[in-house]
């Protein structure tokens, strides 16, 4: 056996120096099938299927997921969003974020391996690149070739297919702002508004970059997630790991030798590093630019087994479980990021239930107090603005509440309004000085449906009298 | 901004742009000596920060940056008094989206201008614009459901001072009104008797239960001959005249105060009271739709669900 030596290497830099910007050297990705890129693929496909066919569906006549933006209103499945519920955004948007927290001190980076945009996309890109240039020498040697009409045609039914999806995906998303009904035949006639087509061709160019050319690089140095992920694994935390203990020394070829000599498992085929869509080696440990896709996993125990080799030299793991020491599933941290999950879930949910499709707010007028009429009533006057924000038109009838003394003029008791309409009701309250000592109440102003009693807001105010 | 300033900033901008650019190209390489060591040559507590080189793309964007400024800095204003090339103002773009929504609204108000008020108020969405128009030009004075306050008339009630035809309501509106009530104290008797002989005159008119009462008579009687002073404008049986604004006095509504004291302050310092005219904040045709809109207000059958 003759130990291979390493040749140490010297680099001679340039007398000019050298630039601290690096050409970004291309990855051709190998392709690699196994149980974890099955599982990627039902990943994908779920959350593709889920974007492309979303806003086809239809819900009570009309597109079941729609942001209106110009009429400030988001339509998800029968619930009317308004500017005023924004809070829901924000709730949705901080359960997200604790999700993300959870999942990755849990599990890691699944996110980013099985389900996150920039990987779905980037997957089916080299799927198509793959179909029209071949696997990865394949495309090696393309890419090296000077231009023929075979390199040529093949180049051009990549980007022709890259280009079909980057333009459905821009219409798509569109689609989700605008009827995708009416905006699909009008894309394909030639008359979209400015805006839209402005929009279209924006998501066009911007998955056409990402998934065509930026790739990796979107990971490494545009994504947050990458730089922010590491504070959140611990040792118990599962990762993509070599197991460094089984796999060295490595050294190429069958291992004939049953165990007797030193040489570890890892055969050094490079494998790993060729399938690696981010262009790492995992052997030389966790790293921040592992996506967690598993694509090493799948080309070593594939290796392993044709070597007879037990497989998992490259596994789902933990840094304990690495290190032979005691696994701790419940953490202070997981249970901790657990109860907040939980809390604000569950608070989410409720208030969607429990939310009134009703809005009141009551804005007392500016400039005066009160009045005193010629006739020596104590008039309040308000500007009350009732908001229908269901979808369906609702008869509401306006009531008083406050002491007796107290009676509404001046406003119509009750009303009609269209589904998602707006309204501005002046009301004065007045007070008769003569029936009670003078003195300032609060009062409450209800509205209630008529078709559906449960539909009820109150909105507190003031009724001042001269002191 | 006088020259100096303008120039100041001018220098400012163009000495912070060329800096960037100085700064990024310059430190865009490695010298000899670093490149060997393959360090930056920066060193943070005993750590040497080696040269991980970010990707070339990285250092496009940065330039991108740069030419972009660059270029604003030559169409946008932003180099002192330099206006930029495409004249943009803010001013401007507020005007522009005010003319848009001119514009739209422009053709809506056309048609609502062709229908006479009278029948317009049978119209709820043109009640509907004319309320947001009341809501933004009038409720401050008026109040948000135009009842008025003291001084300001209430407008739901079948009383006007100049009249409450669709005509004058348009004209109110549109020029505006000025009343004008003199100091009286001089004309009828200058004495503090006079001016309180005169306010209980007046409340008297729109109260009759006080000419029963003993207490006022001898005022009254001594006030009712100097009223003719008062009656040029109030006229000779105190019903007012809409050709001045002169309010009727013998009904009870008040637009200043019922009180006697307040009365006598109005006879002795007389009043001057303004509606400011709207013809140059408003469209004709929007005050159309806003007088229609106060014309409604006192109609007994006002078009309500």
């Amino acid at each position: 056996m003759t130990q291979r030596e390493r040749i140490p290497v010297q680099q001679v830099p340039a007398a000019t120096g050298t630039a601290l910007y690096a050409r970004r050297e291309p990855i051709q990705v190998r392709h690699v099938t196994g149980l974890y890129q099955r599982l990627r693929d039902i990943g994908m496909g779920g959350s593709l299927g889920l974007y492309f066919l979303l806003p086809w569906v239809q819900y009570d006549g009309r597109q079941a997921v729609l942001f209106d933006l110009p009429q400030r209103r988001f339509d998800i499945f029968g619930l009317s969003f308004w500017p005023q519920d924004f809070l829901f955004l924000a709730w949705a948007l901080m359960l997200a974020a604790f999700a993300l927290f959870f999942f990755t001190v849990l599990a890691g980076r699944v996110y980013c391996g099985y389900v996150c945009p920039q990987t779905t996309w980037t997957r089916l890109f080299s799927a198509i690149e793959r179909w029209s240039e071949g696997d990865r020498h394949q495309r090696q040697k393309l890419a090296a070739a000077p231009w023929s009409l075979n390199k040529l045609w093949r180049r051009a039914a990549k980007h022709s297919g890259w280009l079909a999806v980057a333009v459905a995906t821009g219409l798509t998303f569109v689609g989700y702002f605008t009827p995708v009904r009416e905006l699909v035949p009008a894309f394909f006639a030639g008359h979209v508004g400015g805006w839209a087509l402005f929009w279209i061709g924006f998501f066009t160019i911007a998955t056409y970059g990402n998934a065509g050319f930026m790739r990796e690089q979107v990971c490494l140095y545009m994504c947050p997630y990458a730089r922010f992920q590491s504070v959140m694994f611990d040792a118990d935390t599962l990762i993509v790991s070599y197991d460094a203990g089984r796999g060295e020394p490595r050294r190429r070829g069958v291992r004939k030798d049953n165990g007797t000599t030193s040489a570890g498992d890892c055969i050094d085929c490079n494998l790993c590093v060729q399938v690696c869509p981010t262009g790492i080696d995992i052997r030389d440990g966790l790293q921040y630019a592992c996506i967690t896709c598993a694509a090493c996993i799948d080309a070593c125990d594939d290796v392993m087994q044709r070597v007879s080799r037990p497989t998992g030299l490259i596994r789902y793991t933990t840094g304990h479980a690495l290190a032979g020491a005691r696994q701790t599933l419940l953490r202070p941290r997981l249970i901790g990021y657990g109860i907040v999950l939980v809390v604000l879930s569950v608070l989410f949910v409720w208030q969607l239930v429990d939310r009134v499709p009703l809005q009141l707010d009551v804005l007392r007028d500016r400039h005066q107090l009160y009045r005193v009429t010629s006739d020596g009533f104590v008039e309040n006057s308000y500007r009350l603005e009732v908001l229908n924000k269901s979808q369906t038109p609702q008869r509401y009838r306006l009531t008083l509440e406050g002491p007796d003394v107290l009676t509404m003029i001046a406003a119509p008791i009750e009303f009609a309004m269209p589904g998602g309409t707006h309204r501005a009701l002046p009301v004065t309250v007045r007070f008769d000085p003569y029936q009670d000592p003078p003195a300032s109440h609060s009062i409450w102003f209800r509205v209630q449906s008529l078709d559906d009693p449960t539909l009820e807001v109150r909105h507190e105010s003031r009724f001042i009298t001269p002191q | 901004m006088s020259t100096f300033w303008s120039l100041y900033v001018i220098a400012i901008v163009v000495f912070n742009l060329v800096g960037c650019a100085v700064l990024l190209l310059a430190n865009s390489r490695l010298s000899a000596e670093e490149a060997r060591r393959d360090t930056t040559g920066h060193v943070f507590d005993g750590i040497e920060e080696r040269n991980q080189p970010l990707p070339r793309w990285w250092l496009f964007l940065f330039v991108g940056t740069l030419l972009f400024s660059a270029a604003y800095l030559v169409l946008y204003p932003g180099l002192g008094n330099f206006a930029g090339t495409l004249s943009w103002t803010s001013e401007g773009q507020w005007q522009q989206e005010v003319d848009l929504a001119t514009s739209e609204s422009e053709p809506l108000f056309r048609e609502y201008a062709k229908v006479p008020m009278e029948e317009l108020i049978r119209y709820p969405e043109a009640l509907a614009v004319g309320g947001r128009l009341f809501a933004n030009h009038c409720a401050i004075c008026h109040g948000s459901d135009a009842r008025g306050a003291r001084g300001y008339p209430n407008l739901t009630d079948n009383d006007w001072l100049y009249g409450g035809s669709p005509v004058a309501i348009k004209e109110s509106i549109a020029k505006g009104r000025r009343g004008t009530m003199p100091p009286m104290m001089a004309l009828i008797g200058n004495t503090d008797r006079d001016v309180r002989d005169m306010a209980i005159y007046v409340q008297s008119l729109s109260n009759p239960a006080m000419r029963d009462n003993t207490g006022y008579a001898d005022a009254i009687s001594r006030a009712r001959p100097k009223f003719a002073m008062c009656a040029a404008c109030h006229g000779n049986d105190a019903t007012g005249n809409p050709l001045f604004g002169a309010p009727n006095l013998t009904d009870r509504i008040w637009l200043h105060s019922p009180r006697l004291a307040d009365i006598e302050t109005l006879i002795r310092e007389g009043r001057n009271s303004h509606m400011p005219a709207h013809d140059h904040i408003l469209s004709p045709e929007q005050i159309h739709v806003l007088a229609s809109y106060v014309y409604s207000l006192s109609q007994p059958a006002s078009p309500e669900e």
